[in-house]
């Protein structure tokens, strides 16, 4: 077996201010990373680098493609990386509204990705739209409906449905739990837990909240000031915390 | 007979940042194996770092110094360097672990939450739990609470779910934390009779047990964690 | 009929067809490059002219650049040759180019029109030049300019389905009837302006030039003679234009465009054909729909 992604020294500065810097690590295939800290800490920049939403002052993301070989992201051609984000990708917003299209149906959000690798059967888009709504637990009444009708995390399901309907190999997630309360967090983490198992996913996960690294995550980054200052096996990181500012982060965990 | 497990050296201490840095030591110079079809039961009064070094094997805590060494598909892998990936591997394939206290996931119901290591290895998830079902009534676990998530039941309800989970799988070796602390005398003799199962299947068990009784039944030998630690011989 | 040139000098040999030569040139640039690349939209520098956005800016400054001394204009809206838009237009290039003018869609090399395709297959040689109000097909769906850009650029069209798909849902099946989305030699999807879907096919491979221009939206857009024009539409859910049950009720005509006409406050009403010079021309030719059969036996 061999990597799905593989990060070389990546690098971002914003003028002078650092937004991560000499970042390095390789995410294996239905590897789960989470990567941790608190606001400001360089996730976010991170997980857009590796994600070419935004281009990094320094450093590679190879890329394992379909065919086997490596590609380096950022001298793929626009049209190439615009079809690998909407085919082998996913990217799950921490706001829904961002990856939803909230004016079209919940049917037609879930076939936008299929329609756009040229499926141009309406009875079989459809169908599959079916499924996938009962997969993330939408009612199939509501294929009709907008997510403008939706509950929040209903919507963050429906963001996740059409991410998965290409059954990408990799999924990057900002914050997916972000925005919702607690019980429907817990709702929509297990979902998560459960189609990332079943469908072999890799998926980088950026969150502030270590329960969600816990449950979902395989390995754990920490970042803080642009640099990843620990880590390893989720488990390990959580139970026998070695930096200061892990040590921090985890004894600040409200214990219920 | 074969040694899967084999510890040598090993060292831990904690370092607590935000107490201005005090270093705790926990356990040093720990060495020991573990031979197949044997039950090696960690000894010695609480605090001593029995629960450390558990922790340490299945890769919850770093080691500072020392190898331990597993064998997983013929090759022995130092789960004191490994890549989390070979170590989540050796615990998919080989290391097993019942911890004290089960980690519950929100809306999987017992059966499957037993069923999982099996599903995580291949088996098709109807033969999982089939097998799940067996060990749960074996356990006396009421069959209404196979369908419920673990979360509400009992402590020695959950205990079970447990041990069911940690047994399910043919794992070479097995680690078992207190299994058996909050169950009554009936499912005791289940477990010891599990135990003993086993270790007559040729696997390799190190375990912590309070209960004087089962730890009679099931050790092979004890091995005495007093030695490793540095209070002992500050003292 | 076919008005004589006007005799009389002034605006038309000061400035030939309203616009000055620089504008005409730059636009013309604009349409050689549309023809080029056929479907998509080349940005111009609209002018402003003396008619407001809406009442066809963009189809006017096209044929204005086209326009020669011995071209013969033709102007309709919504089909028929009649109504203060054509009308209006008809004059101004009377006026400012001393260009004969027509309702005969055959005598005509120049055909400004505003939602309609005439019926009479149009011929080579033949321009015929659309106002459209909005050119990009995607723009409901897709806001941002840059990103609309990017997906024509790169082929991106699942969105143009994303319409289609939100119409049969809603309505059982594809309920667009005008401005309906079609993909121009295999390449750019273009829409065809608020023409009813039913003139579609006649795009396809027609003899004619076709023009289309937006002037508020800056946009000139092509389809040279003898492309393929396809309509876009699911396997399960074909493409299908209108069909009307009665005929025209005027000249007879089956399987044209009819408009609907009321005719009293009793409910009564007629469908007519849409394209007035068709209908006239059958007329002519002896055809009669059942109206004019019960007008002739009334008298």
């Amino acid at each position: 077996m061999t990597p799905l992604l593989k990060v070389n020294d990546i690098s971002k500065f914003y003028g002078s201010r650092v937004g991560c810097r000499n970042v390095s690590f390789e995410l294996w295939p239905g590897e789960v990373l989470a990567i941790v800290g608190e606001s400001g800490s360089g996730k976010t920049t991170l997980l857009s680098c590796i994600s070419t939403r935004l281009m990094p002052t320094s450093g590679t993301v190879e890329y394992h493609m379909r065919d086997g070989q490596y590609r380096d992201l950022a001298r793929m051609g626009e049209a190439e990386r615009r079809f690998l984000m909407r085919t082998d990708w996913g990217f799950v917003h921490q706001n829904p509204a961002d990856g939803l299209r909230m004016t079209v149906s919940a049917g037609a959000n879930v076939g936008e990705r299929l329609m756009a690798i040229g499926d141009r059967h309406y009875g079989k888009i459809r169908e599959t739209a079916i499924d996938w709504l009962q997969r993330v637990e939408i009612d199939e009444s509501r294929i009709d409906d907008q997510p403008r009708a939706f509950s929040g995390g209903m919507r963050q399901r429906l963001q996740i449905a059409r991410n998965l309907v290409t059954s990408p190999r990799l999924v990057f997630m900002d914050e997916p739990t972000g925005g919702l309360d607690v019980s429907v967090q817990a709702r929509l983490l297990d979902l998560v837990r459960s189609l990332v198992h079943d469908l072999g996913l890799s998926a980088i996960i950026v969150t502030h909240d270590l329960a969600v690294a816990r449950l979902l995550s395989h390995r754990m980054m920490v970042m803080k000031d642009g640099v990843v200052i620990e880590q390893g096996l989720t488990d390990r990181v959580l139970d026998d915390p070695r930096e200061p500012y892990t040590q921090l982060l985890v004894s600040s965990i409200l214990q219920v | 007979m074969a040694t899967p497990l084999v510890v040598s050296d090993v060292a831990k201490s904690f370092t607590m940042h935000l107490r201005d840095g005090i270093r705790l030591p926990v356990v040093s110079g720990v060495s020991f194996s573990v031979k197949s079809g044997e039950c090696v039961v960690l000894g010695g009064p609480s605090g001593v770092g029995k629960s450390s070094i558990l922790k340490m094997l299945y890769g919850n805590y770093a080691v500072d110094a020392g190898q331990i060494l597993i064998e997983h598909r013929g090759q022995r892998i130092d789960i004191a360097s490994a890549a989390p990936r070979a170590v989540l591997e050796v615990r998919r394939d080989t290391l097993g672990y019942v911890s004290q206290f089960l980690r519950v996931v929100p809306r999987v119901s017992a059966l499957d939450v037993v069923a999982e290591p099996l599903m995580a290895r291949g088996v098709a998830a109807e033969d999982a739990r089939e097998k799940a079902a067996d060990l749960l009534s074996r356990l006396n676990l009421p069959k209404d609470l196979w369908q419920l998530p673990p979360a509400t039941f009992s402590g020695g309800e959950q205990q079970r779910v447990n041990i069911a989970r940690g047994f399910i799988t043919d794992h070479t070796i097995l680690i078992l934390d207190e299994p058996t602390a909050s169950l009554d005398a009936r499912n005791r003799a289940v477990v010891v009779e599990m135990i003993r199962a086993k270790k007559e299947a040729g696997v390799a068990l190190l375990g912590i047990f309070h209960d004087e009784e089962v730890r009679d039944a099931v050790a092979d030998r004890i091995l005495d964690v007093s030695a490793f630690s540095p209070r002992k011989v500050a003292a | 009929m076919r008005d004589n040139v006007p005799e009389t000098t002034g605006l038309a040999t000061y400035n030939f067809a309203y616009l000055d030569e620089q504008t005409k040139r730059m636009i013309r640039r604009a349409i050689l490059k549309a023809i080029a690349i056929p479907g998509y939209q080349v940005p111009f520098a609209s002018r402003e002219m003396p008619m407001p956005y809406g009442w066809g800016t963009g189809g006017v400054q096209v044929t204005a650049a086209i326009l020669g001394p011995d071209d013969v204009l033709k102007v309709i809206d919504q089909g028929a040759d009649d109504t203060t838009n054509a009308v209006s237009i008809r004059a101004f290039f009377q006026k400012v180019a001393h260009v004969a003018v027509t309702t005969k869609t055959r005598e005509a090399t120049i055909i400004q029109t505003r939602h309609r395709i005439p019926e009479g297959k149009l011929t080579e040689g033949q321009t015929l030049v659309y106002q459209v109000p909005i050119p990009e097909p995607l723009r409901f769906l897709e806001p941002r300019e840059t990103e609309t850009r990017k997906m024509h650029a790169l082929e991106e069209y699942g969105l143009m389905h994303v319409k289609l798909y939100e119409d049969i849902a809603r309505n059982g099946h594809i309920a667009t009837t005008y401005a309906y989305p079609v993909k121009v030699e295999g390449r750019y999807v273009m829409d065809p302006s608020p023409t009813p879907k039913f003139d579609n096919p006649k795009m396809h491979r027609s003899e004619a030039l076709q023009l289309f221009g937006a002037g508020r939206e800056k946009r000139i857009y092509a389809v040279p003679p003898f492309t393929d024009v396809v309509s876009l539409d699911f396997e399960d859910h074909p493409f299908e234009v209108q069909k009307f049950d009665k005929p025209c009720a005027l000249c007879g005509a089956e399987n044209v465009y009819l408009d609907e006409v009321v005719l009293d406050d009793k409910g009564g009403r007629m469908f007519v054909c849409s394209d007035t010079d068709h209908c006239e021309d059958r007329r002519e030719h002896g055809h009669a729909g059942h109206m004019l059969a019960n007008k002739e036996a009334a008298e």
